[in-house]
This record gives structure tokens, C-alpha cells and sequence, in this order.
């Protein structure tokens, strides 16, 4: 009798767990009906520590309208906006980097508007099209981090520039992302390659790849390896450089003498949503004062340059040292300059030991 | 008997038939949706260009061309065979000293060895980096080798899956033919020769299963490699680099449906196997209890306290890790990074999110797979209907998650799918992790079921009862630790699951999973494994739930064993 009821209670409990599942789905889908607000879904690959206060002065300044984030990294939010670009889910990204826009513009999943403010941004800020795809909200870029104590335990020179890198003395000493893994190796090698020229550019790598340790497929990663010491010098972001200097890590962050390589967090419409007011609202914001000074938090560059303060960690002519960056020579070169780049450093007998 | 049990299917009512048929009808019915269409879709993107233009095998050649492949095909091949090696090994020895030994603490190596499967990815590379890295406090122990590589790949590697082989094995060690043994006894074999005649051929399609399935899943696996391969290079990791890094999916899907043939050859693997499968337990099998034996307890005990205290240095430098300010710099306990100030406000809703996941998957799963699994091994119709789910069932094993996971996006967002009002909801992430999941739990059924004599069935046919009967009757209740172990190999996964879901959730379904994932990403690794730490303990807590009621329905079910 009792395994009878088992059987039929383990029937009947995997029935009822399914249906809650989806009972919830349609319990969520039928609320919004009802609520007068609006809900956006927005992609973004900001920081997830800088959601709240972004999400918060939002809907202070509009609260009919509430965000809705589905946040995860560049690289796997841009993948996931492509592969839903026949029956796009997102309404807007904010947050997501300026080249990975240009990507999606390729299969014209942007929608073009001039958020009210538009004219106070730095031109580079602002996409060329009429009216712009899409407007940025701060700049990010590429940078060396440094582990002191470990330098000083290997008794080795604190690097100043990119050529600094291609040394002797840091052979198996340096730690980069991957450009066909990670947007933040891409960065640094398109800052390169227009820097010095195509030639000379891949010249350097040469020189860099005989002093590599090893190739990461995060952007991050290298600088938190030098932030614990699995490594003394990394090529990575200067924001997470940063962080990790703030978090106590005997770290300092270079920022090359040459130049940096950088991109954008921006800002645009996906086409087809329903929500063409709101979503306009979410931009007009974005490329607002008190956006820009929520942003300069954590990033000296941003779209306002009037209102710019210095950031701790960052100098404060870091705004110099942005190379020059033509983002359409860069989005038109993407897959030449990658495939070089994997027969160049891919190829290598491995492992390095 | 086997040849009486031949003729009488011609006995049994007509539905009976019928019923086996629909059930299997109904189980590929399902998989179209779930499994092949999502597939399909990939195969779709790998021989079409974006604009929908035949491009054909270019692909394909394009990638064989590049020296880059078959160097990452040859890594790919040596990892895994290096890795099962090792981990079926080291499991089968596991196994054996919990069935076959009269080892205090039995269960709790049981528990121990479960440890690997409730720990996120993220756990055993950072615990890696901890003991072996550069700042390793048992760096001298690789002489010198280079932790970033095939040895951070396989120790990662062979961690994980330890559980999976582990899984598959102890439920072949689990049902023995006392009177086998007692036979051997009485005609004096030695303990070598019994383990060579009667032990190693019960349990060897366990053995073959084991293989298979670690090979395929440290074949597919980038979690490892991509924490802590450096940059040697694998085929999921080159799937990775198509996909996340530069968004290119034709050639990601081709790459993929090269990594689908090891699971058509471990289908092939898998059945030949089974054709040599006698079941262990007959219909008049007693229980076994290995008699005492000083020596061999003496060195069970001896292996069980070596492997336990490798898996919990790991499990504990995690742990470590989580409650230290600064790794390296300052060590200084604290309990800060639990409280997840870096994302406030979702840290515990991901968390209810991930419970909710996995208990469904876990309820839901269970009980088709040991229906499914049931009708393929022990139905008597449709033997090209139980081929081909059996096929399906092994599928999911050599898909990498991120590709089943593109694969449900194409799929399930596509603008004319009615069931596109799934997409973003917990019921596909449900039912996405039950299918990336399938196959190492219906192998563990079909372990199960196919130790029990076909007599069974045939006395049930005699009689004249229906299939249902013999399933609540004998069945359900001599392969209920297997059953039990399958509901909690889904829960665990369903709660540690990255890959498949990270196209898949939506704002109210994120996972603590990819959240602990991101928080890595984003440098702040102590709270990463904070959240890691807490699935782990929330895994504890539902095992011993599970124990619990484990306890109280094996004594309710289980009085044959004790007989």
C-alpha cells in the first residue's frame, strides 16, 4: 500500500513542481498588466556594485518607470543580445561597451535617438549617425598592473610603458587576457595597433609574447592574479587595478607613457521595443548631470568632461593618455586582426614551462 | 528461464504493449522540443551564414585547416583519458571500500566524496590556485610543474567528476548476489580470483558507464580549463573564444557538433556494454555481507582517510578562502565577505532562485528519468523506440552546457515558437538543467534497473499483472538508493549549474550561481567564494534532509536487504 502512495506522491510532486514553475512565470507575466508602471529590461555590464545607485536615482527622477537588469560580463551579454536578435527581450542597454554596439548595429538591432542633454557630451561619447545609435556613458581603458611586493622579491624594475614589458628581465614575469577570448585584450591590442602602426604594432607583440607567462580568457583575471601575487605584472583594466589597490592589494596601476588603448560604456535603444517612451526617458537620463557624476564614482573619463572630478587611483591627466580610437576602423578590422592575432600567439608548442 | 521468458510477452494483455510503446512515444516526444530542435538550431548556424546562405562544411574545414585544432583536439583527448583514469580509479576503489568492506564510516566517505559535486566551479580552481599557485602553500608538491596547464586541468578535473564515477559505481557495487559470493567461498577461490570472477563482471557495465561519462565530461567541460588551463588549449575552450569572445556563433555551433561525436561513440561504447550486461541479481539473489577481514578493512580505512582528507583539503582552503580580508597579504578572519556588500540587495534573492531551480529539477527529473530509464532497459516493444531514447538520453552528455544554452536561446526566443512564452521563466531553466543533466542520471538508473533479473518480468507477465505492479513492487524499492541518489545529483547541479543557464535567466531568475561566477569576475573573489560556501552548506543542509528521509523509507522499503 505505501509504495503505492510513494509512487503516486512522487508522480504527483514532480506534476505540481513543474506547474509552480510555470505558474510563477505566468503570475509574473500577468502583474505588470495590472500596476501602472512601466518595467524596462535593461542589459547591462556595469558593475553589479554600481546597479542599486543607478537603478535608485532612476526612478527618483521618473517613477513611473522602474529598470529591470539583467547583468552579466561584456562578452556574455553582448552573445546573448545577438542571439536573441531575431525576437530581441532587452528594451534598452545601458552599460555595455561602445564596440560591442557596433557589433549589434551590424544587424540593426539599435534604434536611433538624441537623448535631451545629447549636445553637453564630449563628441567622442556620441555615435556619428543621424540621430546618434548610441550615446556613452564613461571610458574605461587599458592598463598594467603592478604587484610591488612581488617585484621587490624578484628584484625587478617597475615598468613605465608598454615597452617597458618587452624587458628580459620580466620574461615569464607578464600575465594579458586573450583578444579572442576577452574585450579587455582586444582593447589593448587595438590601442596598439593604432598607436604604432600596424607593423611596428605587431612587432611589439612579438617581442611581448616572448615575456608572457600565459594567456587568460578574462579581462580581469590578470590583475587579480597581481593582486594575489600568482603574477607581478598584468595587462588588464585600470578599473579593476583600482578596486583591488582600494581593497588593501600591494598593487599599483601603470598607465603606459606611449598611450592606452580604451572603449566606452554607452548607452542605446534596442529596436523594437514597445516601450519607445520610457526607454527614451532611460536615455535622456543616461547622458544626464546626475548620471555623469554617478559614473565619475568610478571612472575619471566621463560623457560630460565640464563635470569631470579626479578619481582616487587614476591621474588626473588620464585624459591625455587616451590614444587616439576610430572605432570604425577598429569594429572593420575585428576579425583580420584576431585571426593574426591566433596564428601569431595561438599556435605555440604548449605548455610553456 | 530466459528462453520461457522469451515466449511470453504473447501472454501479457494487449495494452500492456501498447502502454510501453506510448510511454516511449511519449519520452521522444518530449525530447524533440528539448533536445533536438535546440540542436538542430546549431546545426542550423553551423552549415548557414548569417543571412542564411549554405556555406556547407566550410566551416568545418576552415577550422580543420588550422594547426590550432589539432592541437587543442590532442589536448582534449589527453586530459580526458589521463582524467578517467585517474578518477575511475580512484572511484572505483571508493566504491568498493563503502559495498564491498566492513569500513567504519562508510557513510560519511559517502558524504565526503558527494562534497566535489555541491561545490560551484569556481571552488576547486581558486582552491587550486591556493595550494599549488605561485603563493601556494603546497606548491613544492608538483616538483616544480606548472599548475596553469594539463596538471591544474586534470587535478580540477578529476575533483569534479570523482562524484560522477562515484555515483555510477556504488550503485553497481550496491546490488550483489550474496549466493555468488558464497558459492566462490565454498569452492575455495582466492579473494583474488572471486574479484576477478564474480566482482569485476557485476560491475562492469558500472565501469564502462563510469568511463564514459567522465571521459565525455571532462571533454566538454570549460569551467577548468578556462580557470585554470592558462593557455592550453582545449576544444571547449575554443568554443568559448568563438562564442563569448568574438560572437561568433556559425563557427562555435560547428566546433560543438565535433564534440557531439565522442558522445555517439560513448552511445556505441554504452550499448556494447549492456549487450555483455548479465544482470547481477537474480530473482533468487540474497543480500551480501562481506565477511570481516581485518587486512582489507585495515587498508579500505586506509584509502578512505587519504582520499577524504585530498577532497576536504580542497573543500577547506575554499572555505579558507572565503573568511580571509586580503589572500595573501592579509590573513586576518573575517566574516565581511558574507555579506555580499558588492551586490546588495540580489546576493539572497539569487539564492532563493537557485533553491527553487533545483528542487524543481530535482522532483521533476527524478521521476522521468526513472520512468524513461525503466521503459528503455526493462520494455519489451519498440526496440527501435528504446534505441533511439537511448541514443537522446546519452546525447546531453556531450553537449557543453553554453552550447545547449545557445542552442534553447535560437530555439526557444525564435519569434514563431509558441513556446516562446517560456523563454526567461524558471520552467525552461528547469527544464534546461534536467536535460544537460539527463544523462548521468539515467545511466545510474539503468545501472540500477538492469542488475535485476529479467525474471522479475517475466514471473510479473506470468501473473498477469500489469508492468506498473512489478515496478511499484520489486523495482521502485530495490533501486531506491539509486533513486534517492539521483534526486540529490540533480538538486546539487540544478543549484552549482552555469553554463546552460547563463543565456537563459532573466532579472527575477537570476542564479547565485552565475552570481557567485560574476562576483569573481568582477574581483571580488572572497565573496565569490562566500556565495560558493553557502551552496555548499545549503547542498549539507537538504542532504541531511535527504538522509533523513532516506533512512526512513529505505527501513520501511528495504527489509529484503536485511534478510
Amino acid at each position: 500500500m505505501f509504495i503505492k502512495h510513494r509512487l503516486h506522491l512522487a508522480l504527483a510532486a514532480a506534476a505540481l513542481s513543474l506547474l509552480a514553475a510555470c505558474g510563477k512565470k505566468s503570475a509574473e507575466d500577468a502583474a505588470p498588466a495590472t500596476a501602472e508602471k512601466t518595467s524596462l529590461v535593461v542589459y547591462t555590464a556595469f558593475e553589479p556594485e554600481q546597479l542599486p545607485a543607478f537603478k535608485q536615482a532612476f526612478e527618483a527622477a521618473n517613477p513611473n518607470i522602474s529598470i529591470d537588469w539583467v547583468r552579466d560580463s561584456t562578452g556574455v551579454i553582448t552573445a546573448r543580445l545577438l542571439a536573441e536578435k531575431d525576437n530581441p527581450r532587452a528594451d534598452a542597454v545601458w552599460g555595455l561597451a561602445a564596440s560591442s554596439l557596433l557589433l549589434l548595429d551590424n544587424y540593426k538591432l539599435l534604434e536611433g535617438y538624441a537623448p535631451q542633454g545629447v549636445e553637453k557630451l564630449d563628441p567622442r561619447f556620441v555615435d556619428s549617425h543621424t540621430p546618434p545609435l548610441w550615446t556613452a556613458a564613461d571610458a574605461y581603458e587599458a592598463a598594467i598592473c603592478v604587484n610591488t611586493e612581488e617585484l621587490k622579491k624578484k628584484n625587478l624594475p617597475m615598468p613605465a610603458s608598454w615597452a617597458d614589458l618587452t624587458k628580459p628581465v620580466y620574461k615569464g614575469y607578464v600575465v594579458m587576457p586573450n583578444p579572442n577570448s576577452s574585450g579587455t585584450g582586444f582593447l589593448a591590442v587595438a590601442g596598439w595597433l593604432q598607436m604604432m602602426g600596424e607593423d611596428k604594432a605587431w612587432e611589439y607583440m612579438n617581442a611581448l609574447d616572448a615575456n608572457i607567462a600565459r594567456y587568460t580568457h578574462s579581462g580581469s583575471k590578470p590583475c587579480k592574479e597581481v593582486a594575489t601575487g600568482e603574477v607581478p605584472v598584468g595587462i588588464s583594466l585600470g578599473y579593476t587595478g583600482v578596486k583591488q589597490k582600494a581593497k588593501g592589494a600591494p598593487v599599483e596601476i601603470v598607465f603606459a607613457s606611449e598611450g592606452l588603448g580604451w572603449d566606452m560604456e554607452a548607452q542605446a535603444i534596442v529596436a523594437g521595443t514597445k516601450k519607445t517612451e520610457a526607454v527614451k526617458k532611460l536615455m535622456d537620463f543616461a547622458v544626464s548631470e546626475t548620471a555623469n557624476k554617478l559614473y565619475n564614482q568610478a571612472y575619471p573619463m566621463i560623457g560630460i568632461p565640464a563635470l569631470a572630478q579626479p578619481v582616487t587611483g587614476y591621474p588626473a591627466d588620464i585624459a591625455s593618455k587616451y590614444a587616439k580610437n576610430d572605432f570604425a576602423w577598429v569594429a572593420g578590422n575585428r576579425e583580420r586582426v584576431l585571426a593574426e592575432w591566433q596564428k601569431r600567439y595561438s599556435s605555440k608548442t604548449e605548455p610553456k614551462t | 528461464m530466459s528462453s520461457l521468458a522469451l515466449k511470453l510477452p504473447r501472454w501479457r494483455p494487449l495494452w500492456q504493449g501498447l502502454s510501453d510503446r506510448g510511454l516511449l512515444l511519449f519520452a521522444l516526444a518530449l525530447a524533440v522540443p528539448t533536445l533536438l530542435l535546440p540542436l538542430g538550431t546549431l546545426v542550423e548556424h553551423a552549415f548557414f551564414d548569417d543571412s542564411g546562405r549554405w556555406v556547407g562544411f566550410a566551416r568545418f574545414l576552415g577550422y580543420l585547416a588550422d594547426p590550432a585544432l589539432q592541437r587543442s583536439l590532442r589536448n582534449s583527448l589527453w586530459v580526458s583519458t589521463v582524467s578517467t583514469l585517474i578518477s575511475v580509479t580512484l572511484a572505483f576503489l571508493a566504491a568498493y571500500s563503502v559495498s564491498r568492506t566492513l569500513l567504519p564510516g562508510r557513510g560519511l566517505l559517502r558524504l565526503v566524496l558527494f562534497l566535489p559535486l555541491m561545490a560551484p566551479s569556481l571552488m576547486p580552481g581558486l582552491a587550486l590556485v591556493y595550494w599549488f599557485g605561485e603563493q601556494g602553500l603546497a606548491k613544492g608538491l608538483l616538483f616544480g610543474a606548472e599548475l596553469y596547464g594539463p596538471v591544474g586541468i586534470v587535478i580540477g578535473s578529476v575533483f569534479w567528476t570523482l562524484p560522477l564515477a562515484f555515483l555510477i559505481l556504488s550503485t553497481a557495487f550496491a546490488n550483489a548476489d550474496g549466493r555468488l559470493f558464497e558459492a566462490a567461498r565454498v569452492l575455495g577461490a582466492s579473494p583474488f580470483r572471486v574479484f576477478r570472477t564474480v566482482t569485476l563482471p557485476s560491475v562492469r557495465y558500472g565501469l564502462i558507464g563510469s568511463a564514459v561519462v567522465v571521459f565525455t565530461q571532462v571533454f566538454t567541460d570549460f569551467g577548468v580549463p578556462k580557470v585554470i588551463g592558462g593557455q592550453y588549449n582545449v576544444l571547449p575552450t575554443d568554443i568559448y573564444k568563438q562564442v563569448i569572445g568574438q560572437h561568433n556563433f556559425g563557427m562555435g555551433s560547428a566546433i560543438s557538433l565535433v564534440l557531439i561525436l565522442p558522445a555517439l561513440l560513448s552511445f556505441a561504447v554504452d550499448r556494447w556494454s549492456a549487450s555483455k550486461q548479465s544482470a547481477a541479481l537474480g530473482a533468487r539473489a540474497t543480500r551480501y555481507t562481506p565477511p570481516p577481514d581485518r587486512l582489507r578493512d585495515g587498508l579500505a580505512g586506509g584509502y578512505a582517510l587519504l582520499l577524504s582528507a585530498a577532497v576536504l583539503a580542497v573543500m577547506g582552503m575554499a572555505v579558507y578562502a572565503s573568511l580571509v580580508s586580503y589572500w595573501p597579504y592579509n590573513l586576518t578572519l573575517t566574516l565581511d565577505n558574507y555579506r555580499f556588500e558588492s551586490v546588495p540587495g540580489t546576493g539572497w534573492r539569487a539564492f532563493r532562485n537557485s533553491l527553487e531551480l533545483a528542487f524543481h529539477t530535482a522532483c521533476f527529473g527524478t521521476v522521468l528519468v526513472f520512468l524513461f530509464a525503466y521503459f528503455t532497459e526493462k520494455g519489451r516493444k519498440g526496440v527501435v523506440l528504446r534505441n533511439a531514447f537511448r541514443l537522446f538520453a546519452m546525447l546531453p552528455l556531450a553537449i557543453p552546457g553554453l552550447v545547449l544554452g545557445l542552442g534553447y536561446v535560437f530555439y526557444f526566443n525564435a519569434p514563431g515558437n509558441p513556446l516562446n512564452v517560456l523563454y526567461g521563466g524558471m520552467s525552461l531553466l528547469v527544464i534546461c538543467t534536467v536535460v544537460h543533466f539527463y544523462s548521468v542520471v539515467h545511466m545510474t538508473a539503468a545501472t540500477a534497473i538492469n542488475q535485476l533479473d529479467r525474471e522479475f518480468e517475466a514471473a510479473n507477465a506470468m501473473l498477469g499483472a500489469p508492468a506498473w505492479r512489478l515496478l511499484r513492487k520489486v523495482t521502485l524499492p530495490v533501486c531506491l538508493p539509486a533513486i534517492l541518489d539521483i534526486w540529490f545529483y540533480l538538486f546539487v547541479n540544478g543549484i552549482r549549474t552555469v553554463s546552460a543557464v547563463i543565456f537563459l535567466y532573466a532579472t527575477d531568475t537570476t542564479l547565485a550561481s552565475v552570481a557567485s561566477l560574476n562576483l569573481d569576475d568582477s574581483g571580488e573573489t572572497a565573496e565569490a567564494c562566500a556565495m560558493a560556501v553557502l551552496i555548499v552548506l545549503a547542498c549539507l543542509l537538504v542532504r541531511l534532509l535527504h538522509w533523513l528521509v532516506s533512512k526512513f523509507l529505505l527501513a520501511r522499503l528495504q527489509h529484503w536487504r536485511q534478510s
